[in-house]
């Protein structure tokens, strides 16, 4: 057992390297998804201005953040050519590419967000944020970005079977996001009003449920998508 | 006729859930008054949805242990079933929250019963449209079939979660009393227990037949070839 974890953590730190490695040698795809975020926060800005609603402030940083994610990871299957990938599947463990591709996406994901808070609180504002409770706000966002990378990865991999990859993922991503964004919108609704821990642990034990058991779950599926 | 004693059992049940239903005297209660009967036919709607859905779940997960193509034929045809009891226990549900709650747009979209049928139905038809971007038969059946087990569990997630977050019109949730304290002479549950296995039986016979049409439909379809 300790063995096979152990030869499991090794190939998934080879993947996720290989993975850093393509995105250095693609660096327009990685490019083109800030200019996205970048473009999509200056157009709300151009039609909002500035907004001092908590929940519109709120629920507008989530929806820009789906967005950038259902880019970002919506191309995490289609970056390696077809024959890179079928060489890849004889040399490593499904599991370990698609835990290493979760990872690696949780990564990306934690930079974009940061990144957009930054934009965004420039552009649309921040003074929603005078009374917030910042480590919460700021693990809200961590557990954001982690539960859009977990979730929509598995997503990715069965839409990038189909010809018509991003209108695919669209479709069979949304209502799988769905319990998670719910569930992220009141906490970060909450951090943001500045609510005690006490009486918003809740959400964020949820939050961490949801990611361990789409975790598990794509950990299971992804060896029969793999092999079709 | 041995095989078939639970179709007779359906039958029956969902005579005496219909005629009785209608017929028995129930408890006139503020709001509610007679509309308590849908009841009857509401609830079990969704419980014959859910669990014609589980079947499904579980035949997906046949599907991807054994490989079997009529496996994928029974989680595909009990999707349909699910979708159209999903559909009446909306419009049946629709119905009852316009009488006893006001209009529909008071509470369509803060329900979070009602969002979770509409996720469901999101699900499902997402489910049915990847099934018809794929060709190929086995590719198909695998693809659909890791889809429809990640999201039963997520959708099972929703409708644990998401109602303990928020408020809720219905009974049981939310602060509501559930209907057991309207309901002292357990005068409805008489009904509605035999009612939802009168349903769940409904959809299974109805998913039963679809297989069995879509069974004959290949054989003849493999027999021109």
């Amino acid at each position: 057992m300790n063995t096979f974890a152990g030869k499991l953590v090794r190939e998934i730190t080879y993947l996720i390297k290989n993975e850093a490695l393509l995105e250095l040698r693609q660096k327009y795809i990685f490019g083109g998804i800030l200019l996205y975020v970048f473009s999509t926060i200056f157009v709300c800005y151009l039609s909002f201005r500035q907004i001092v609603d908590v929940p519109t402030w709120n629920a507008l940083l989530w929806i820009i953040l789906l967005f950038t994610a259902f880019n970002a990871i919506g191309k995490s299957f289609d970056r390696e050519g077809r024959g890179l990938q079928i060489y890849l599947y004889t040399l490593a463990r499904p599991q370990s590419v698609i835990l290493a591709k979760i990872l690696y996406n949780m990564m990306v994901m934690t930079v974009l967000t940061a990144v957009s808070i930054v934009i965004y609180s420039l552009f649309i504002g921040n003074s929603p944020l005078e009374e917030t409770d910042f480590w919460q706000f700021a693990l809200a966002l961590f557990l954001g970005a982690l539960g859009f990378a977990s979730s929509l990865t598995l997503v990715s991999g069965i839409a990038a079977k189909t010809d018509n990859n991003m209108g695919m993922m669209a479709i069979l991503g949304f209502p799988v996001i769905l319990p998670l964004l719910m569930s992220l919108m009141r906490f970060s609704k909450n951090a943001i009003d500045g609510i005690a821990w006490e009486l918003n642990y809740k959400y964020a034990l949820t939050l961490g449920g949801i990611n361990l058991i789409v975790l598990a779950l794509s950990y299971l599926l992804f060896p029969y998508l793999w092999r079709e | 006729m041995k095989r078939n004693w639970w179709k007779i059992l359906c039958v029956v049940l969902f005579l005496y859930a219909v005629i009785y239903g209608l017929s028995i005297e129930v408890p006139d209660l503020n709001r509610l008054h007679q509309t308590v009967r849908n009841l009857f036919y509401h609830v079990p709607l969704w419980f014959g949805m859910i669990f014609i859905l589980l079947i499904s779940f579980i035949y997906s997960i046949r599907y991807l242990s054994s490989g079997k193509e009529e496996h994928d034929i029974v989680a595909i045809e009990a999707v349909k079933v699910g979708l159209l009891f999903g559909v009446l226990g909306f419009i049946t549900g629709s119905f009852w929250g316009n009488y006893s709650w006001g209009e529909l747009s008071a509470w369509l979209t803060s329900e979070p019963r009602s969002l979770a049928s509409m996720i469901a139905m999101l699900f499902y038809v997402a489910y049915i449209i990847l099934r018809g971007s794929l060709e190929e038969v086995t590719k198909r059946a695998k693809i659909s079939a890791v889809y429809n087990v990640f999201a039963f569990v997520l959708y099972l997630l929703f409708i644990i979660v998401v109602p303990r977050l928020t408020e809720s019109l219905h009974p049981g949730a939310g602060g509501n009393p559930g209907f057991n304290i309207y309901d002292s002479d357990n005068n409805l549950k008489v009904v509605l227990y035999p009612a939802w296995l009168a349903y769940m039986l409904l959809a299974l016979w109805i998913t039963n037949i679809l297989v069995r049409a879509k069974k004959i439909e290949l054989k003849t379809l493999t027999n021109d070839i």
